[in-house]
């Protein structure tokens, strides 16, 4: 199957059943996707397809056939997120935060200017241990303000 | 191309431009030597900081990076004595070597006991730079400045960037450490300041290295399946359908564990495959019948009740001053509560992973460890070679909290990659954490208080039994031991004239180990929420009790009432148990929370503080519970006296991220039925989430010129009891048994 990653075009032929998360990691080496829980419980592996955040460790290859997958590696660092993320320096161990970002990134691309419970609703499904929980809140918003 | 050979190529592009050495043996592991005291392309004298032409600074960092920000508290210190410009300052990551000394990244002291030391090292490179100016210049040395990257002359007015000097400073004879003068500390120019986290952009770009991302040529990727319960055994395997899945390539029995667990390999057996999905296709299918063992008959809810039974006994007293049982009997009122706290895993975001090789005379490992030096040994031990022939690289770590201070997971990459005879990874799903962990123990404390007609507390009888970390090492070990008893029991800081604390044993069946603040989680959980119930009591204010509690200005001297006590390790001269530090932060967070205001708004607060880890943390949460019963967390405010301290944001958010991670330790739990963890992901073992998480966190540092105290651990301990204290404010109920439920019934 053909798919692009990144805007590259990529070709794929092994198990139509392997999450584009392994896929991402051990095949293309993209290693910034994490894997968090293997089961869409912790928004680790969060990835966009066609422009849409999913789970990455849970939708199958098959489901990526001619489609567009973009990974934490595909966003510019000067995306008003990622400063926005050096403004607040939300990360701790910095684990959890590419799939954070390509979260928010999901949110803002619907929601341009969330309120509170709209980005509450839209993390909620991103685990951080280290409990960067409020700057991540934070920096949504200054993001948010600077794209304005 | 790998991650990691691409790291090594960006380095070895970048110190070829620089004619760098150092860097490149920081990377490339053990087999390269170092320069011994420089050459004319590199200045590095010691261990943690070296200089190129270029002016380029590298400090190396001995411990472990895994979110509390040691990589920038590091460079801070050393650039700071050096005088260096930031901009040119890198972060290299030291293998696991005793020449650094101590480099197990637990027990919240990676500055306290570096500071000293690592300001030494820049001191000492920033005299040999002027020691080198003044002889190139035939000047005397007294007469050299270097500041900001730059040696000058005032008298000659010449000038020079650090770069230029290596080469005549790498001939010095470098001085003895304690000879170096420091700078004043009004001088400090990066200590003591918020800079940013060093990693923070290859966080972003998704470029950063953790134990996860390690890729060699030829690496095989392995999944376990582990025995249920802790020393169970493969009866029988039937693995024609694992080795059937594409992929898979071989399938492995682990030898069988024995006790002592310790840091040895869990057994089972492995599924070694291509690539991840494969390996856990594999595993999936195999067919195994297990042995469960003795530990088959743990039921954490039993061993609860059998847990209280003990705390309603006399125990062995620990601490003892006046007649607890006189006081008590002669108290105008007497209170009573027991409390429980389960199991917890410590669940970093990124489980627990190692790759290995492994030859006739040598094995490498790159692993997310916390205890590089632990973990060499272990794997020189399982393989049966020296220490000398095995290194170990230490990528970053998503997350520690305790789990990744056992080199167990480097033990199974390591026999792995043996048997294999090729490079292996071993991935730990989020199943395989929950439930094959080191657990942080079960606990029951029972707390007794006589208080006389003033409402004044007379009496203090605590009595806690938990299976003890040791037990992990030693099976004969059940009495909660010294070490864990140090931690918020023996230390209690109240001043109370009659005072009993008392141990009680309790038996392991599951491997218990360290999480973050270790025993202050339940010791700071009982003796803060009994403070409160007593305030309630005496129909005092809790802050006004909890002040009155901790009484008078003064150090505790538990030597003098016959304590066992370490004090973290650390001198009871340098860090006394203070308890006028205590009251000053219960002063603090009551100041920022404005604690004396009425709340019109629904809002009702609960506070706690603690020692711990040499730190004062006091907390005060605000809730609000709707009229579903659901509660929410608006604000929390910490105030924190850590001493003297390094990275201002960092303590910052030590104390928000410490905070969330002790309301993750209120709301979740890990229970055993069977001997079997009942717990699997994240959607049966409950944590913070950001809908729980507080809406802001308002955290005072108390500017402090005392020794460096802990920072990644002391934030933790307060917040549960604070939590519970809140909850009860606002609905008239007590949790006294942890987890507390994310919905209040009526």
């Amino acid at each position: 199957m053909k798919l692009s990653v990144n805007g590259k075009a990529v070709d794929y032929d092994g198990d139509p059943q392997m999450p584009i998360l392994w896929f991402l990691r051990d095949e293309l080496q993209l290693t910034g996707t994490k894997f968090g829980c293997g089961r869409a419980l912790c928004g680790a592996c969060t990835v966009h397809l066609d422009g849409q955040a999913v789970r990455a460790c849970v939708i199958p290859m098959a489901a990526a056939a001619d489609k567009a997958i973009t990974t934490i590696e595909g966003i510019p660092s000067e995306h008003s997120l990622k400063l926005a993320w050096v403004k607040h320096n939300v990360p701790q161990c910095g684990y959890c935060q590419s799939g954070q970002i390509m979260q928010a990134a999901d949110l803002l691309q619907r929601t341009p200017k969330p309120n509170d419970a709209e980005i509450e609703q839209a993390m909620t499904g991103n685990i951080c241990r280290c409990g960067t929980y409020t700057r991540i809140r934070d920096a949504i918003k200054t993001a948010a303000e600077s794209s304005s | 191309m790998s991650a990691v050979d691409l790291q090594r190529r960006q380095f070895l592009s970048s110190s070829a431009k620089a004619g760098g050495l150092l860097l490149s043996v920081q990377l490339l592991g053990a087999q390269h030597l170092m320069a011994k005291s420089g050459s004319d392309a590199v200045f590095s004298p010691g261990l943690f900081v070296a200089i190129d032409a270029s002016g380029k600074v590298t400090v190396t960092c001995h411990r472990s990076e895994m979110g509390q920000h040691i990589h920038t508290a590091v460079a801070q210190i050393v650039a700071d004595e050096l005088e260096a410009d930031w901009a040119k300052v890198v972060v290299a990551q030291g293998l696991g070597d005793p020449k650094y000394g101590d480099q197990n990244t637990d027990g919240s002291r990676s500055v306290r006991r570096n500071l000293t030391r690592l300001r030494q090292a820049g001191a000492t490179a920033r005299l040999m730079l002027r020691q080198a100016a003044a002889a190139t210049w035939e000047v005397p040395v007294e007469e050299i400045s270097a500041e900001n990257h730059q040696l000058s002359h005032a008298g000659s007015g010449r000038s020079a960037d650090y770069g230029e000097m290596v080469a005549a400073a790498a001939q010095l004879e470098v001085p003895d450490a304690d000879t170096v003068p420091l700078k004043q500390r009004k001088d400090w120019r990066y200590i003591g300041t918020a800079v940013n986290n060093v990693d923070l952009q290859t966080m972003l770009a998704g470029t950063a290295v953790y134990g996860h991302d390690v890729q060699l040529p030829g690496m095989q990727v392995a999944v376990i399946a582990r025995p249920p319960v802790l020393f169970g055994t493969v009866k029988s395997l039937d693995d024609s359908a694992a080795l059937a899945v594409a992929g898979v390539s071989k399938v492995v029995r682990l030898p069988a564990l024995t006790a002592p667990a310790a840091f040895k390999a869990l057994g089972g057996v492995a599924v070694i495959a291509k690539n991840t999905w494969a390996a856990m296709r594999g595993r999936d299918a195999l067919k195994i019948e297990w042995e469960h063992g003795a530990n088959a008959s743990y039921s954490s809810k039993a061993f609860r009740e059998a847990m209280l039974e003990g705390v309603r006994k006399p125990g062995e007293a620990t601490r003892t001053q006046g007649d607890v049982d006189a006081a008590l009997a002669a108290a105008s009122q007497q209170v009573s509560a027991e409390y429980t706290v389960p199991h917890l895993s410590q669940a970093p975001m990124e489980t627990p992973a190692a790759t290995a090789t492994v030859s006739a005379d040598a094995a490498e490992i790159w692993a997310c460890t916390q205890t590089p030096q632990a973990t060499r040994g272990m794997v020189a031990q399982a393989l049966g070679m020296p220490p000398e022939q095995v290194s170990v690289n230490v990528t970053l770590l998503g997350g520690g909290f305790g789990r990744k201070s056992k080199p167990d997971f480097s033990v199974e990459a390591a026999l792995l990659a043996r048997e294999v005879g090729a490079p292996v990874k071993v991935i730990w799903t989020r199943e395989d954490d929950i439930r094959n962990g080191y657990y942080h123990t079960v606990s029951a404390q029972r707390i007794e208080a006589g208080l006389d007609a003033d409402g004044k507390v007379t009496s203090w009888l605590h009595r806690t039994a938990f299976p003890p970390i040791p037990s992990t090492f030693d099976p004969s070990q059940k009495l909660p031991s010294i070490g864990e008893l140090r931690l918020g029991f023996s230390d209690n800081p109240f001043e109370i004239a009659n005072m009993r604390l008392e141990r009680v044993a309790a038996d392991a069946h599951v491997r218990i180990g360290w999480l973050r603040a270790v025993a202050n989680v339940y010791h700071a959980f009982a003796i803060q929420s009994f403070a409160h119930e007593l305030a309630v009591a005496a129909k005092r204010d809790p802050k006004d009790f909890l002040l009155d509690l901790i009484g008078s200005s003064r150090h505790i001297d538990l030597g003098k009432l016959g304590v066992e006590y370490d004090n973290y390790g650390d001198s009871i001269e340098t860090y006394p148990i203070d308890t006028g530090r205590l009251a000053n932060v219960v002063r603090a967070v009551a100041r920022r929370s404005d604690w004396d205001r009425k709340r019109a708004d629904g809002r009702f607060l609960g506070i706690a503080a603690h020692r711990s880890f040499l730190s004062y943390v006091a907390t005060v949460v605000e809730v609000t519970v709707d009229d579903k019963g659901q509660w929410r967390i608006p604000q929390v405010h910490v105030a924190i006296d850590a001493g003297t301290v390094v990275n201002l944001d960092s303590v910052r958010q030590q104390c928000e991220g410490g905070s969330i991670y002790g309301l993750s330790c209120a709301i979740g739990q890990i229970t055993a039925t069977d001997g079997v963890i009942d717990q699997g992901n994240f959607d049966t073992y409950t944590v913070a989430r950001m809908a729980q998480a507080p809406g802001a966190i308002d955290v005072h540092i108390v500017d402090s010129t005392y020794a460096p105290a802990g920072v990644g651990e002391p934030p933790t301990p307060p917040f549960a009891p604070a939590l519970a204290n809140a909850l009860f404010e606002a609905t008239g109920k007590r949790f006294r048994d942890l987890p507390i439920p994310l919905t209040i019934k009526s």
